[in-house]
């Protein structure tokens, strides 16, 4: 067993020589070349930070419950409420609206111009009219995440459906399969679902994007961009790099835990696809 | 039972408004139960567009076809038909293709795996059950279409080109399965095909069609005894007559 993780440790020997590299030319950049935590606080300082903050509680009201837990935990679970939100919502309007645009020539038409229009205006831009019609709380910040969701999940979607080989629809409609609502149903969506797949993870690394701005604007008082922009108020530079990284973390771990679900599961008959 | 009647069909293709193509010119056939049928002819003689017409993908401009007395004017499981392309659908293992007719149809889930498992074996596919198509060789795919067509019990199997894929080896082994296949079943096929040899060897009767606009040109009854020998005397002499009747129709 210990040899197994020996040897896996050396396999990676590059990657590792590279990452605590890259943190010991950070040390000494930080310490004798610039010389002000202010302007770029040290990998020290950034571990201090991240101790005391993981040491600090905070509390979570939820159903009538004060429950006492890690500011850290309290965070994350205010952060992925305002992603989930955004993203559910991406989900359950881009998906179908994509579906139904890839498979209808005249409802593209109709509502192909009114999407390329609003498409480009970033998500950010929204935050003006997120607060004035939803208000500060929870559901403004989800809406910009649903606005930058959104849009790669309904144009991959809306893809996948327009790129589905006619001659997989021709052999279900030889096998009985007619209507419309069959063919989208048991041919379209199997066929688009790797597009979709992608435009999923496309999503979500928008999304996450979105999330720091999402929560700068006070729509609650807590969540990991919340917690950045409320360090950066006080100052303190190296809170606001954690939690910059926890971010990136997440990120990443999120990433591949979709990937990982969908080629493992739902992308199973893809197998030998170069991607 | 599965007599096919066409009668004075036309199919004419638009491209703008001033170009068009006539790709099948009035053409009428009548097609007993339980023939095997091969249609051959130069490229863009419309033998496709007159199997796809009779699937029901494609409709006429005028005239009309007939299963046995029954009006077609869109797909029905009553016709089966196997592709020149793959066609198996790639997110379904084998057994999942060929249930996904008798489903769609309606049949109890129990009742269309073991209706399934006899058309996998029909074709010799078993140890292939819970493949991805992915994981099939060309010929396999086919065999597997074959198999896909046949579950829905169809009255008339449609096939276009469906070996045209295949290397001379695969193709003359799935020819030999076919037959067998054919006459264990005791369905109609019609087969549309560019090889003569392929033609020879199957059919009851050649179709033969002139390119341009599509007709038939001749019907060539084949009365050779099965199992047939693809180099006896008399096929070399049909095969003979065939190929220099469609060089003919080339224009050589």
């Amino acid at each position: 067993m210990v040899k197994k993780h020996i040897q896996a440790l050396k396999e990676k020997s590059v990657e590792i020589v590279s990452i605590f590299s890259a943190i010991v030319l950070w040390q000494i950049i930080a310490v004798y070349v610039v010389g002000n935590k202010f302007y770029l606080p040290s990998f020290t300082d950034v571990a201090g930070a991240l101790v005391e903050i993981i040491s600090r509680d905070s509390s979570l009201a939820i159903m009538g419950l004060n429950l006492q837990l890690p500011m850290l935990v309290v965070d994350f679970l205010y952060s992925m409420m305002h992603f989930s939100i955004g993203l559910i919502a991406a989900l359950v309007i881009g998906i179908p609206i994509g579906m139904i645009m890839g498979w209808f020539r005249t409802i593209d038409r109709i509502a192909d111009p009114i999407v390329e229009i609003i498409r480009p205006i970033p998500p950010l831009a929204w935050i003006p009219f997120a607060i004035i019609w939803i208000g500060l709380n929870p559901f403004a910040a989800g809406f910009l995440i649903f606005i930058g969701a959104v849009f790669p999940i309904m144009i991959n979607t809306f893809t996948g459906f327009k790129s589905v080989s006619r001659v997989y629809v021709e052999a279900a409609k030889v096998l009985g399969c007619n209507t419309n609502r069959e063919l989208i149903r048991y041919v379209a969506l199997p066929s688009a679902l790797p597009s979709i797949a992608a435009g999923i993870r496309i999503a979500m690394g928008v999304g996450w994007m979105c999330l720091v701005a999402a929560e700068m604007f006070g729509v609650s008082r807590n969540g990991l961009g919340y917690q950045m922009w409320h360090f950066y108020d006080l100052h303190r530079m190296e809170f606001v790099l954690v939690y910059m990284l926890i971010l990136g973390f997440l990120g990443l771990f999120i990433d591949r835990l979709l990937r990982y679900y969908i080629d493992g599961k739902l992308l199973k008959w893809r197998k030998g696809v170069v991607i | 039972m599965g007599s096919v009647k066409v009668t004075n069909v036309s199919r004419k293709f638009t491209k703008d408004e001033d170009k068009s193509t006539l790709a099948l010119d009035n053409v009428s056939l009548e097609v007993d139960d339980k023939d095997f049928v091969c249609f051959i002819g130069p490229s863009g003689c419309g033998k496709t567009t007159l199997l796809r017409i009779i699937s029901g993908l494609d409709k006429p401009d005028i005239g009309e076809v007939y299963l046995d007395g029954t009006k077609i004017d869109s797909p029905g499981p009553d016709r089966g038909m196997v592709f020149q392309e793959y066609s198996l659908f790639p997110w379904k293992t084998v057994i999942d293709n060929i249930l996904f007719g008798p489903q769609m149809s309606g049949v109890k889930k129990k009742d269309a795996i073991v209706r399934g498992e006899k058309y996998l074996e029909l074709v010799g596919l078993q140890q292939f059950r819970d493949s991805y198509p992915y994981e099939l060789s060309g010929g396999m795919k086919q065999r597997v279409a074959i198999a896909r067509a046949l579950a829905n019990e169809p009255s008339v199997l449609l096939m276009d080109e469906p070996f045209g894929a295949l290397d001379a080896q695969t193709r003359n082994i799935l020819q030999q399965e076919l037959l067998e296949i054919w006459q264990k079943k005791s369905i109609t096929i019609l087969f549309v095909t560019h090889s003569v040899d392929e033609a020879v060897f199957l059919a009851d009767k050649i179709v033969m069609m002139s390119a341009r606009p599509g007709k038939i040109k001749e019907i060539i009854n084949v009365d050779l005894p099965r199992p047939r020998d693809r180099t006896s005397p008399e096929a070399n002499k049909l095969r003979d007559h065939i190929l220099k009747s469609l060089l003919k129709e080339q224009g050589h």
